[in-house]
């Protein structure tokens, strides 16, 4: 019970400093699940956000799957409503107070000064998702070429997962 | 046709549609299906409503799901929504999550795991590529990502302190930049 109290304390949390989605907390994820409280592998860690990068659904279900490696299934939902209701109450409460096609000036101005956090976090992200496969050689060059498809051509991201599956079945990494 | 009428229950069946057809993401397919399959929306709404939902925070596909529910059929519509966006695609995540436990071992399994969050690496760094050659406009406030970047990635501060200092230094910078 501790551990689910535990558990939906940290993603609430998050939940409320998630700016630019649940991806971009993943190295806070990281820090307490792994580093600091040892409830999940390294590769577990990385394992489940992988798992859940290929199946459909909005990014943030992956904390599903680190709910459940750490407390079964009521993890899985406990994980999953504290990263949804806190900051859904929020929009809730923008939605019926706010008032619409108002305040033009004032969502770019915290746009613009949410960008550089919210891409720095990103960011972090990936650097932290690279250190999780070790990276040798092998997987930093496959990385290198996700980006450089990404941005030369419109090719769907899931043939790019696939090649990746396929070369480190071989043991090509 | 006239438009779908605007229900719980038609919400439920939109948004489980859209976070069952979205690989690598919804937010692609929520404007495809709420405004050109639906007509619930203009582009121009459309683009409000994702500015709102992107500058909350938390998951912004989830919040857009509440916000768009909610205008239009109150709470119980907003849960829907949400309900629908998550909940079927997230038993397919949750399926491949037990079905992993049994392979786990496998080192083919293992190996193809690696080659997949590589690449899953990849297309996060792609993703804050793209969104960083989105930005026009401000310059200073980049000072702010780079602290982030060392606090969080090389650093490994938790987040929560490190944001409740950058996100007012952040928002002071642009203030002071528009106002120049």
């Amino acid at each position: 019970m501790t551990l689910l109290l535990d558990l939906f304390g940290h993603f609430a949390q998050l939940s409320l400093i998630a700016f630019g989605g649940a991806s971009a907390v993943l190295p806070d994820m990281h820090r307490v699940l792994v580093t600091e409280q040892h409830w999940l592998s390294e590769s577990a860690f990385a394992a489940s956000y992988t798992i859940a990068q290929v199946a459909p659904g909005p990014n943030l279900l992956f904390v599903l799957l680190f709910g459940l490696q750490i407390a079964g299934l009521p993890g899985a939902l406990v994980a999953l409503l504290a990263m949804c209701l806190p900051s859904s109450a929020i929009a809730l409460a923008v939605e019926h107070y706010g008032h619409r096609h108002r305040e033009q000036r004032w969502h770019r101005l915290i746009r613009h000064a949410l960008a550089p956090l919210t891409i720095a976090l990103t960011l972090a992200t990936g650097v932290l998702l690279l250190d999780a496969v070790q990276p040798r050689l092998g997987p930093l060059l496959l990385a290198v070429v996700t980006v450089a498809v990404g941005l030369k051509t419109k090719l769907n991201p899931l043939w790019l997962i696939a090649a990746g599956a396929l070369a480190g079945a071989l043991g090509w990494l | 046709m006239p438009p779908l009428p605007i229900t719980p229950a038609t919400l439920f069946r939109t948004f489980a549609r859209m976070g069952l057809i979205g690989f690598g993401g919804v937010l692609p397919w929520a404007r495809r299906v709420l405004v050109d399959e639906r007509g619930w929306l203009d582009d121009a709404e459309f683009a409000d409503l994702l500015s709102t939902g992107q500058i909350l925070p938390g998951p912004n596909v989830v919040n857009l799901a509440m916000m768009f529910g909610y205008r239009h059929a109150g709470l119980k519509g907003g849960l829907c929504a949400a309900l629908g966006l998550i909940g079927p695609p997230g038993l397919i995540v949750l399926a491949l999550g037990l079905g992993y436990r049994h392979v786990a071992g496998n080192a083919l399994i293992q190996g193809a795991l690696h080659g997949m969050t590589a690449v899953a690496a990849g297309l996060i760094i792609l993703t804050a590529i793209r969104l960083a050659r989105a930005q026009h406009g401000l310059r200073w406030p980049w000072l702010t990502g780079v602290a982030a970047f060392v606090a969080i990635a090389l650093l490994r501060w938790p987040l929560l302190p490190v944001l409740a200092v950058l996100i007012p230094t952040s928002l002071a910078i642009s203030l002071w930049e528009h106002r120049r």
